[in-house]
């Protein structure tokens, strides 16, 4: 099976009542994600959409038996609902809220570690698009029809730059497992190497993209995990070859302020652990098309 | 958001910081008048900017006499300071700071960052203050001391003692450099900063341990709980192009070059930039729209773009996913009608709805250039800026 999600999974909308959550809860059945239930503190018992609400994560839980989570609640209250899920026993947790302060996602990911490893809520985000499992489940906001069902896996901080390399790729033919939003914050539940992992796990998956950006160590970090554990080809690009240092590109992660944050060093750790370097933005679709091409004539 | 020195020092100073007397003059008079409400007999005169390295642009000086403090503030003020940190726009001098002397037998480093590594508060500190971060992690990488705080129980005295120790301090000013690191701490913690540097920390010939200097930055999502340190914002320090767009809701980074960009998404954004530069072009502007795109929010990020002066062309790239490429095709030419476009304009959409979205554009009657694919787009827009510039010039 593909990665973290699919048509079975049980996932409950975390901020269901909102406008933003509301929207998007439709846009997720519509799509065929299993969505079987709502969370908003105060308004339990009542109904949004044919979707039951529930007053606390783990009322939720027990009766609906639900196993992954999707918050759009406020910056204000994102990091305690994470948490709440945490608690709660969900297994898979996607935060789409963009602006939630950074101490209070250091304050998330310290509070996660009071569980067991095995027991631990896996959080994708904040700040990202989310997952999808092209024709099976969307736990997110990115628009379903741009990915062709398939057997090569994203991973990328971006939404629409993901985007624009899943429809590069269906113009070609190639379909997705699964693609990843890790997001674009500092501090996130999930980073490059923990996605890299999944997909190098899965059996209906053949090769992998991964789309970087300036800023962080976490490219550096998978390029060296990849190099020794991935079997898979493994392919990248990173933004942001024109940004100055210093300068904040929109996403709170992406600041060049350290030795090997820069676009081009990235580029070179990637290249140098063996990753095949996505050259341009336009080239997303012929680069996968490419590296699947030679894997098919060495098989 | 970054403060300037003064302030940082104000809040540090409440929170067990020693720092030197001083204060702040808008005048060459009440800059000579600080001279007298702090005493002695020599005086630093600090220009206050958001930017480091400011010794070298001489925005601080010495000086000896009243007449020599109000002929250095005469000097500095209402200039632009150009560092190595402010690119080649400066920084406008606005506020001075008169700082009393101090006799320095030894600088220390201490910073306090966000380590992405560990995705906790890092405070990093050396015994070889007085030179920038990087350039000690060069020259004496040995000398800097490193302690991560757990988030869940804060920092701990053993931590602060141990950095204390780290630095060679002598006894007497163990206590005294545990309660200036502790307190940084606290002022880091409560008031939600990203970033704190002292540089330099000194130890006294009196014996007593003060900041020199401070540069404070703070975590702007965290600025809707803590109304005290968004009040500190200085305009004035900031690039008037982000500034008009900031106060518009809009992300944006202003840049050298002459294509102005209106993207949605950080990333793409970025891409988009990176693309216009394999082409030969040289971006104007990161600008990120958001997810929305509406047609109010398209006219904003005109305006934002054309507000730069060297704006020579325009480049629309959205990708459109819960937005449809029709309504987003219907807002640029809104925003055309609206602002009024004099440049040449390219536009990519992309996703929902994008044939209907590009039959809109071409139907529209105006001079819009459609583009089908980054590439394309980006290619475009360097040809028609080339073309721009040649108009301008014969």
């Amino acid at each position: 099976m593909s990665v973290l999600l699919n048509r079975n999974t049980k996932v409950i909308v975390q901020g269901l009542t909102g406008k933003i959550g509301s929207f998007h809860a439709e846009d997720m059945k519509r799509y065929g994600t299993n969505v079987v239930g709502g969370v908003t503190p105060g308004k339990g018992g009542q109904s949004q959409q044919g979707i039951p609400v529930f007053n606390t994560v783990k009322g939720a839980v027990r009766e609906t038996g639900a196993e992954a989570s999707i918050v759009f609640v406020p910056p204000p209250f994102a990091a305690d609902s994470i948490m709440e899920a945490a608690d709660a026993g969900i297994k898979l947790c996607v935060c789409i809220t963009d602006g939630i302060p950074s101490q209070d996602m250091m304050r998330v990911k310290r509070y996660m570690l009071r569980y067991r490893r095995e027991d631990r809520m896996t959080l994708i985000g904040p700040n990202c698009a989310g997952v999808i499992t092209p024709g099976q489940a969307l736990m997110g906001i990115m628009p379903g029809s741009i990915y062709l069902p398939g057997r090569v896996g994203i991973v990328g901080r971006s939404g629409t730059l993901g985007y624009e390399a899943a429809s590069q790729m269906k113009a070609l033919g190639i379909g997705v497992s699964t693609s990843v939003g890790i997001g674009g914050d500092p501090i996130n539940g999930s980073s490059f190497k923990d996605i890299l992992e999944l997909f190098e796990n899965d059996d209906e998956t053949d090769a992998v993209v991964m789309i970087g950006e300036i800023g962080g160590p976490q490219e550096a970090e998978a390029a060296e995990w990849a190099k020794t554990n991935m079997k898979k080809p493994l392919i990248a690009y990173i933004a942001g070859l024109s940004a100055p240092k210093g300068k904040r590109m929109g996403h709170a992660g992406a600041i060049i302020s350290a030795f090997g944050e820069s676009a081009q060093e990235k580029v070179e750790i990637l290249r140098d652990a063996g990753v095949t370097i996505v050259a341009t933005p336009a080239s997303f679709g012929p680069t996968v098309a490419g590296v699947l091409d030679e894997q098919r004539k060495a098989a | 958001m970054d403060i300037h020195e003064y302030q940082a020092k104000e809040l540090l100073s409440r929170h067990s910081v020693h720092i030197p007397r001083g204060g702040l003059a808008y005048s060459p008079e009440q800059a000579a008048y600080r001279t007298r409400e702090i005493g002695g007999d020599k005086w630093v005169v600090k220009a206050q900017i958001h930017s480091g390295a400011r010794g070298k642009a001489g925005g601080i000086r010495i000086c000896k006499s009243d007449k020599e403090v109000s002929d250095a503030a005469e000097a500095m003020l209402g200039r632009k300071l150009v560092t190595h940190q402010t690119g080649p726009r400066g920084k406008l001098v606005s506020r001075l700071y008169i700082e009393e002397t101090v006799d320095i037998r030894q600088e220390i480093y201490l910073g306090f960052v966000l380590d992405r590594k560990a995705e906790r508060v890092m405070i990093v500190a050396s015994a070889s203050g007085g030179m920038e971060i990087e350039e000690i992690a060069e020259r004496q990488p040995d000398s800097i001391i490193r302690a991560i705080v757990d988030p869940g129980v804060g920092m701990q005295q053993f931590q602060a003692r141990e950095i204390a120790f780290g630095l060679g301090l002598e006894n007497s000013l163990i206590g005294k450099a545990t309660d200036t690191i502790m307190g940084c701490y606290q002022v880091f913690r409560d008031y939600d900063a990203s970033m704190l540097e002292i540089n330099p920390l000194v130890v006294t010939r009196d014996g007593s341990l003060m900041a020199l200097d401070a540069k404070m930055s703070f975590d702007e999502n965290a600025l809707f709980r803590r109304p005290e340190i968004s009040e500190l914002r200085d305009k004035s320090q900031e690039d008037p192009r982000e500034t008009f767009a900031s106060d518009r809701g809009l992300s944006y980074v202003g840049l050298e070059g002459n294509i102005g960009c209106i993207i949605n998404g950080a990333g793409l954004a970025m891409a988009t930039m990176d693309m216009i530069k394999i082409a030969g072009g040289e971006p104007a502007n990161f600008l990120d729209i958001g997810g929305g795109a509406s047609p109010e929010r398209v006219a904003k990020a005109f305006r934002a773009v054309l507000a730069d002066k060297n704006v020579e062309t325009i480049l629309v790239n959205i990708f459109a996913g819960i937005n449809r490429c029709d309504w987003v095709a219907e807002g640029v030419l809104k925003a055309i009608h609206e602002v009024g476009v004099n440049v040449p304009l390219v536009v990519r959409l992309a996703g929902t709805n994008v044939e209907e979205g590009r039959r809109i554009l071409s139907a529209s009657g105006q001079s819009i250039i459609v583009a089908d694919t980054l590439a394309e787009a980006a290619e475009k827009a360097v040809a028609a800026m080339h073309q721009s510039t040649l108009k301008k010039a014969s």
